[in-house]
Order: structure tokens, then C-alpha cells, then sequence
């Protein structure tokens, strides 16, 4: 939801939900984009609370596996007992690369309450294949059902996404995944890298509709995949339909690989910063573009978007110094 | 002048640093024993060479000694919950820098007047207790509605405790938010993040305020608390705002530790000991001008 500054109502998602369970999807995560307890000042205030996306997604789904988002840190324990208890069948934990270790209590929770635990370390464009290879194995060890190597920033290139799915792939006892970001355009590439290296879940999004260029295009996957002969159960014209018919009516602008979305990319920064940078720009009159390659610099991770008032302010402060300096040169 | 005789219970990172600052600072009170359970610590080995006393027996050395009057728990919840009932009746005051919470959230700039009487005392969260002092001074000025804090800590300085419960942290610190701070619903996010070199401890805060047109006396008033803030956690600094922002206030506030044993990026464990010690400085000042017999002067 993040492309839609998580604005999408209980309505919407059941809509959405409904049109992918009958294409033939597998899994359909809802709610905000920072996941459960994600709507905040920080991350943006959600349409609906989590338990109303649930209740409204739960409804039109009866084969069709709900799942819930989950970034140890902002989400708590009390979050997954809520998931649990409105029918969410699988759970998607989250943490920086180098941090699984913050997830251990969640992945044995989410088992206790009888969930499937898939975990995912993000931005893993940051680490060495060997620290991923590393954090993968901690949340094999903890008891995840899948790990998944997640490109947040859309910073991987194809070898690189294929190098680290095969290591991972190599170094644990459950299946590998790979959620792919399109800020180089290379969503799909990327994707395909990953299941040519070995990965046997992906994840993507109608109309690849996510933060900053957005995601995987489902309904490109369908076709493609269709044409490498891997079997998906999707149905490609419904998963078209559902993307052109109720998808794209619900977005507030197209996903496009935009100069913002590339940069985000190319500096290597969590895709959900770029809206929120394009309002700092806005606010500050400053080029988000600039916003953007700074947080890449500081090397952030995921969910500091309270850093991009930061640089946004120190830039904004240091231009009208400058200004200030070259007015008195005058 | 006398001073109170105190422990520290538990020679890790916070109990080390804990001890490094008393041996600078302490007014009212001194270091008189490190206690651990593991042999061959290397906290017990420093307590050593810096002249106190040591034991191996835990809990147990620091109850049989009655010059101890202090107590600093820099161990787990756990243990915390199952010494707490045996320091009060020993009639020690503990200063509790684990989450077990059996006393009160004590956030000196802002509710330690309220609670010096009291024989335990609870240091919240190190983003508790650099957050909850601006909602404070927020809510001061105009009442908060709803305040929101993210602490982004450096991964070198979240320590395996705070990694193993990380939902402890969030939720003691929202809890904080409301019933220290003042804010009427509170939430609290963590960061961690593994750069290098590591990031300062940073604090951001959010407070959604019924009277936004006071931005003027909240800077004041914001301003005013993080002075007293930095009277006992000098490391502390008010880094942006407080700016407005639709309905929102916003700062940040920055937490640089003092080095005097971890290093200058775990503000966050710097915070924590410095409040600690602050905290037991005040109570002790209470007891020693309180109780004649305490002063030395009979």
C-alpha cells in the first residue's frame, strides 16, 4: 500500500483480494505497508486498522492462503495473536539483513499459533552474500518455513540476486524466495534470476503496484513463467483482469520507473522512502532526487524515514546559509 | 561529606559503565560491591582493579552486607522480580535498570520529585527515557493527543537481551508515553542499524497537539527540558525542531554516550546507567539529609 500511501479501504483490499483468489494466487499479503502496527506518523496512517483489512480480505478468500506483514520493532507479538485470531494463515517477518536475530521471539510465536513463518531479510543489496548466507541460517534455525532474500531498495543486479538466492538456497533446510523491487527495471529480470538460481516462491503485485517503482508485475510473471513452462495455477486472463480492471482504477498515479523510483534504486534506499522524500523536497525546496542519494550515503535501512525531515531540513539550513554567503559577497 | 554505600548487581556492559560513572560523579553515593555468578568475568576483574569489593554470590553478598543501601539491578526482568521483594525487606532501595517494572517508570527530568520516597524505582527504556521528557514538555504547554517516538539505536549497541524481547521495549516505552509523558495514546518504534561506524543514538519524536498555534512555548518549554535532561545525561541534545507540521510536532533528539567505558555510540546503554545514577543520587540526598543518624554527625 505503499504506492497508494497506504489509502486503500477494507472495500478496496476485499475487491483486490477476491479478483487474485480467483486468478489462482497462492497467498495474498494485506494491510499497510510497514506492516502491522505500521500506520503512524512515521510510515503514514493507514484508511482502516489492521484487524479491518483483515475481516474485509478474510471474507471473499476461502482457498487462497492471508497473510499478514510483520517488522519486528514496529509490529509486536500482540500483533500476530491479532493476525492470528482474524484468519491470517501465514505470516511474513521481517528484518534488515543483518538483524534476524530481532525476529527469533516472533518466527516462535507465529509457529505456536499455528502460522506459517516466512522471513524476510531485507535489503539485501547492504550485505555480502556471506552475512546473508549467515542471517538466513538464523532464521532457518529459529523455525522459518521459507526465507527470502528481499531486494527493499531495487538495488540488486540479476548475478547478484542469483549469487546470494544460490548461497542461501545452498545454506538452509526450507524453501528459498525472492521479492524484487523495479527501480532499475529489473522486477521481472531479477525475479527470474532468482528462480533460475534455485528460489520457489516470488512474490509480486497487480499492476506491480509498491513502493517507489513498485514491484514484480504479477500478471507479467503469469505470462512469463506460463512461457518457461513453470507451472503457477494462475489463470493468466483473470490475473490480467484483476490488474486492468481493479487495480489500476485504485492508483493514484501510474507505476512508472520515474526519476525518483531510479534513483531510489541506484542509491540503494528503501523503496517506501521515495513518497515520503518527494513531500520532504516539497516542504523544503529541495530536489528529492538529492534527499534520496544522502540517505543512501548514511546507509539507512528500512522504516528511518524520520531521517528524510532530517536531511531535508540540514540541506534546506545549509542552502539559505550559502544563499546568506553569497549575498553578503554581493 | 558521607556518602550512601551501594552495589551494583550484575558486571556486564551496563553494570561496567554503571560503575565508571559512579567513580566520576558520585555525590551521595559510592561504590562499595560488584556482584556476578560467573567466575572469570571480566566486569568482577575491572570492579577489582579499580579497588571494590567483589563476589561471586550474587544477590545473596549484597543482602548480607547492611552498610549497602543502594542496590543498582543491571541484570534480567527475571531476576529482578525474584530480588525485589528481598531488597525491600533488607531495606535497600533498588534502582531497577532491567524491564521487570515492579517499581515505578522514573523518568527523573520529569516524575522523580514524585516517587523519591520509594524503595524501587524503574528506568523505563534508554528511548523511554529519552523520549518521554520532550512529550512531557509538549504536553505541558498543550495536551497531547497522541505522541509516537522512534529510537534508532546502532546494532553494535543493542546488546542479545534487548534482541530476544524487542517487543519489550516498544511496549514499555509506549506505556512510558502515556503514563509518564502525558500523552493520551502512545506508540514507540525501534531501528537498528548496522552502519559503520556506528550512528549515534537518535530519537525521534511525534506529538499530535491540541494547540499547534503554541509552537512557540513548545520550543521553549522543549528547550527548557532538554537542558535539565542534559544536567545528568550530558550527551543529550536536541538535534531538530521542535517543528510543526500539519497537526504534528516533530523533534529529534540525540543521545551521544560519554565514553566512560562503552563507546560514545551506545548513547543508548549511556543514557540508562547516567539516569540510574542520577536517580539514585536524589533518593540518596533524600536519606542522607532525612535520617540524622545517616549524615555522620551523631
Amino acid at each position: 500500500m505503499h504506492a497508494v500511501s497506504h489509502r486503500f479501504t477494507p472495500d478496496d483490499m476485499a475487491v483486490i483480494a477476491a479478483a487474485l483468489a480467483v486468478a489462482g494466487l497462492d497467498t495474498i499479503e494485506v494491510g499497510h505497508g510497514d506492516g502491522m502496527g505500521g500506520s503512524s506518523y512515521q510510515y503514514g496512517f493507514a484508511a482502516a486498522t489492521d484487524v479491518e483489512y483483515l475481516r474485509a480480505v478474510k471474507s471473499v478468500l476461502t482457498k487462497t492462503k492471508l497473510a499478514v506483514l510483520l517488522l519486528p520493532g514496529i509490529g509486536t507479538h500482540r500483533d500476530l495473536e491479532k493476525a492470528a485470531k482474524y484468519g491470517a494463515d501465514t505470516v511474513r517477518i521481517a528484518t534488515h539483513v543483518t538483524e534476524a536475530d530481532i525476529a527469533a521471539q516472533h518466527v516462535q510465536i507465529a509457529k505456536s499459533l499455528g502460522m506459517e513463518a516466512i522471513c524476510f531479510l531485507m535489503m539485501a543489496h547492504m550485505a555480502p552474500t556471506a552475512k546473508v548466507v549467515e542471517q538466513a541460517r538464523l532464521f532457518d534455525s529459529y523455525g522459518a518455513d521459507v526465507v527470502y532474500v528481499t531486494d527493499s531498495a531495487g538495488a540488486l543486479l540479476p548475478h547478484q540476486v542469483g549469487e546470494r538466492i544460490a548461497a542461501v538456497k545452498e545454506a538452509v533446510s526450507v524453501p528459498v524466495g525472492f521479492h524484487a523491487h523495479n527501480n532499475l527495471g529489473l522486477a521481472v529480470g531479477n525475479t527470474l534470476a532468482a528462480v533460475a538460481a534455485g528460489a520457489s516462491s516470488v512474490d509480486g503485485c497487480l499492476c506491480g503496484l509498491g513502493a517507489a517503482a513498485g514491484n514484480a508485475q504479477t500478471e507479467i510473471l503469469a505470462a512469463v513463467f506460463d512461457r518457461m513452462g513453470i507451472h503457477t495455477g494462475i489463470d493468466l486472463y483473470k490475473v490480467m483482469d484483476a490488474a486492468e480492471d481493479v487495480v489500476q482504477p485504485r492508483m493514484h498515479r501510474p507505476q512508472i520507473v520515474g526519476k525518483l523510483g531510479l534513483t531510489t534504486g541506484w542509491a540503494g534506499v528503501y523503496g517506501s522512502f521515495m513518497l515520503h522524500a518527494t513531500r520532504a523536497g516539497d516542504k523544503y525546496g529541495i530536489d528529492p532526487r538529492d534527499i534520496l542519494v544522502e540517505l543512501g550515503r548514511l546507509k539507512t535501512v528500512g522504516g528511518q524515514e524520520d531521517l528524510i525531515i532530517d536531511v531535508a531540513s540540514r540541506f534546506a539550513r545549509e542552502a539559505g546559509d550559502s544563499g546568506k554567503h553569497l549575498l553578503q559577497r554581493i | 561529606m558521607r556518602k550512601l554505600k551501594s552495589a551494583i548487581l550484575g558486571p556486564g556492559n551496563i553494570g561496567m559503565d554503571l560503575m565508571y560513572k559512579i567513580m566520576s560523579r558520585g555525590k551521595n553515593i559510592e561504590l562499595k560491591l560488584v556482584s556476578g555468578i560467573v567466575a572469570g568475568s571480566r566486569g568482577l576483574a575491572l570492579a577489582r582493579e579499580n579497588g571494590f569489593e567483589t563476589s561471586l554470590d550474587g544477590v545473596e553478598s549484597i543482602l548480607a552486607d547492611p552498610e549497602i543501601r543502594v542496590v543498582f539491578e543491571c541484570t534480567s526482568a527475571k531476576a529482578h522480580l525474584a530480588n525485589a521483594p528481598r531488597y525491600e525487606e533488607a531495606g535497600k532501595v533498588a534502582i531497577d535498570l532491567t524491564p521487570a517494572a515492579v517499581g515505578p517508570y522514573v523518568v527523573p527530568a520529569v516524575n522523580l520529585e514524585q516517587h523519591v520516597g520509594g524503595v524501587n524505582f524503574n528506568m523505563v527504556t534508554c528511548g523511554g527515557q529519552a523520549t518521554v521528557p520532550v512529550v512531557a514538555a509538549v504536553n505541558a504547554v498543550t495536551p497531547v493527543e497522541y505522541a509516537e517516538i522512534v529510537a534508532t539505536l546502532s546494532s553494535k549497541s543493542a546488546g542479545p537481551g534487548t534482541r530476544a524481547n524487542i517487543d519489550e521495549f516498544t511496549e514499555t516505552t509506549a506505556d512510558a508515553v502515556v503514563s509518564v509523558g502525558g500523552a493520551k495514546k502512545g506508540k514507540a518504534v525501534i531501528i537498528l542499524n548496522p552502519a559503520e561506524p556506528p550512528l549515534l543514538m537518535r530519537n525521534t519524536v511525534y506529538c499530535k497537539v491540541q494547540n499547534p498555534e503554541r509552537i512557540a512555548r513548545i520550543s521553549a518549554q522543549v528547550g527548557l527540558m532538554v537542558e535539565k535532561v542534559k544536567q545528568y545525561v550530558p550527551g543529550y541534545r536536541l538535534r531538530l525542531g521542535p517543528e510543526l507540521d500539519g497537526d504534528r510536532v516533530i523533534m529529534m533528539v540525540e543521545v551521544e554516550g560519554e565514553g566512560s567505558y562503552l563507546p560514545k555510540y551506545s548513547g543508548n546503554l549511556d543514557i540508562i546507567t547516567a539516569t540510574a545514577l542520577a536517580t539514585a543520587e536524589e533518593v540518596a540526598a533524600r536519606i542522607l539529609h532525612s535520617c540524622p543518624q545517616n549524615r555522620g554527625e551523631w
